[in-house]
């Protein structure tokens, strides 16, 4: 199994320890990941200002892994949509394929049909599967409880990933947890979105929604809260402190990864996972563990 | 909010239509599904997607473009997903955004995000001390600056935005 691997803007700089830990726990499964230096940012982000520019953005990405022969994973869920929506837009539609092929050959690029794109958790879902997920496994993780956060793109909307999960009732994180042992808790607004895409826009609302998934995870009283998108961790980890002094509120609620647990289930050094650059510190989840350590 | 047809333009909707993504809006039979489910909504009732396309089907044209609420779309596409019929209402804010942006009405928010990835073709400027923490890690390095991106993207409004 081999993907150029895309990182996106958030990832190398804000998500070290979703990139260690993928890597990592990719070593183990004979996953390999391809380093891919033209890769640019997605193009969600322009997709406000200009949905044409932003479709430029992604058919450029997509023709950069075309020209290498390679298919995509991507760590983040806002990468995942906006490239494979991209992708069927271009496919379905001639003359916006060729407006944005003719900007690409601008920088002598072409967008060619035939690219896979894939979120990493969809990778290991689907194409290592859950049977061969188990067998690297040294470690129980039984003693622990988590809340899976979805988040939107990694499912939604749901015609451009084609019958993959169940957007309204999704139980494919649930069951990549179920590898390690550990235990995973239905909780109020689990399909719930962080806010991220609107922190810019109006931040009081922003953290108001992350509030409120915040509010119902601790209500479930889980070791951890379990993300799979570096945005919906910035927004749940990163601000969770300011969303503690904002309302005057105290969560403690570590967010983890879902590589992150993969790799504590297959004895990796939590160093090598990146536990360091954790900032809400998973401090009694690794003593559960038996002083695993690494976390500090 | 007061309606006055003398101020509307009927064909606004039609406007919205041409652009990519919206020319599923005239297909909206007003049902809400979209306000009941939205995350957004649920925090803060200026934003409201029904009234929305109420208001673009009405024809109340510089009210939308002018407003603060049509950034307010978090893209999580729950409204997306349950609209029975299929208006594909994140695709509609969006070119709402695109059109707003066109007339001058950028919400500094998205300039700044365009600003940054014409400059870089990331969202983030990397640094050298990135790179360096990147190195120690054991994770190589990323490249700084993508020129490309700004060659592809050709939006008058970054002119605007890219000059200052």
């Amino acid at each position: 199994m081999r993907y150029a691997l895309f990182l996106g803007c958030t990832i190398p700089v804000r998500g070290l320890n979703y990139e260690l830990s993928a890597r990592a726990v990719a070593a183990k499964l004979g996953i390999e990941f391809v380093d891919v230096e033209p890769f640019s940012c997605c193009g969600y982000p322009m997709k406000s200002t200009s949905r044409e520019d932003a479709m430029a953005m992604a058919a450029r990405n997509l023709a950069v892994a075309g020209e290498m022969g390679l298919d995509v994973c991507t760590l983040c869920s806002a990468c995942t949509g906006v490239l494979t929506e991209a992708q069927k837009e271009l496919d379905a539609h001639p003359d916006v394929l060729a407006r944005v092929n003719g900007r690409l050959a601008l920088v002598d690029r072409e967008y060619r049909p035939g690219v896979k794109v894939k979120h990493f958790s969809r990778v290991l879902y689907e194409d290592v599967g859950l049977e061969r997920l188990k067998e690297p496994v040294v470690r129980d993780l039984s003693g622990l409880r988590f809340a899976v956060h979805y988040g939107c793109h990694y499912l939604r909307p749901a015609h451009i990933y084609e019958g993959f999960d169940d957007p309204e009732d999704p139980h494919t994180v649930e069951e990549l947890v179920s590898v390690t042992g550990a235990k995973w808790v239905d909780y109020e607004g689990k399909l719930d979105c962080c806010g991220g895409a609107i922190l810019g826009v109006d931040q009081g609302i922003a953290l108001r929604m992350s509030k409120a998934k915040l509010e119902s995870v601790r209500k479930a009283g889980v070791d951890a809260l379990v993300s799979i998108c570096p945005f919906c961790t910035v927004m749940y980890e990163d601000n969770q402190r300011k969303i503690e002094q904002e309302f005057g509120e105290t969560y403690g609620i570590p967010v983890l990864y879902y590589p992150q647990v993969l790799g504590l289930a297959y004895g990796v050094d939590p160093k090598e996972l990146g536990f360091r650059l954790n900032k809400v510190k998973p401090t009694e989840l690794m003593a559960k563990l038996g002083g695993a350590g690494g976390a500090e | 909010m007061t309606i006055r047809t003398s101020e509307l333009d009927a064909g606004f909707w039609r406007e919205v239509a041409a652009e990519l993504g919206g020319k599923e809006i005239s297909r909206c039979f007003a049902c809400g599904t979209c306000t009941a489910g939205c995350p957004v909504r649920e925090i803060d009732d200026r934003y409201n997607p029904r009234k929305i396309i109420r208001m673009v089907l009405l024809g109340m044209r510089e009210q939308v473009l002018s407003s603060d609420f049509i950034w307010l779309c978090s893209t999580c596409y729950t409204c997306y997903d349950r609209c029975p019929q299929d208006v594909c209402l994140t695709d509609i804010m969006a070119a709402l955004k695109n059109i707003a942006m066109r007339e001058g009405h950028v919400h500094p928010s998205f300039r700044e995000q365009a600003r940054l990835l014409m400059a870089h073709g990331r969202l983030y400027e990397v640094e050298d001390f990135d790179n360096k923490k990147r190195e120690k890690m054991g994770l190589p390095p990323v490249r700084k600056e993508i020129p490309e991106v700004r060659e592809i993207c050709r939006d008058p409004v970054l002119e605007e935005v890219t000059t200052g």
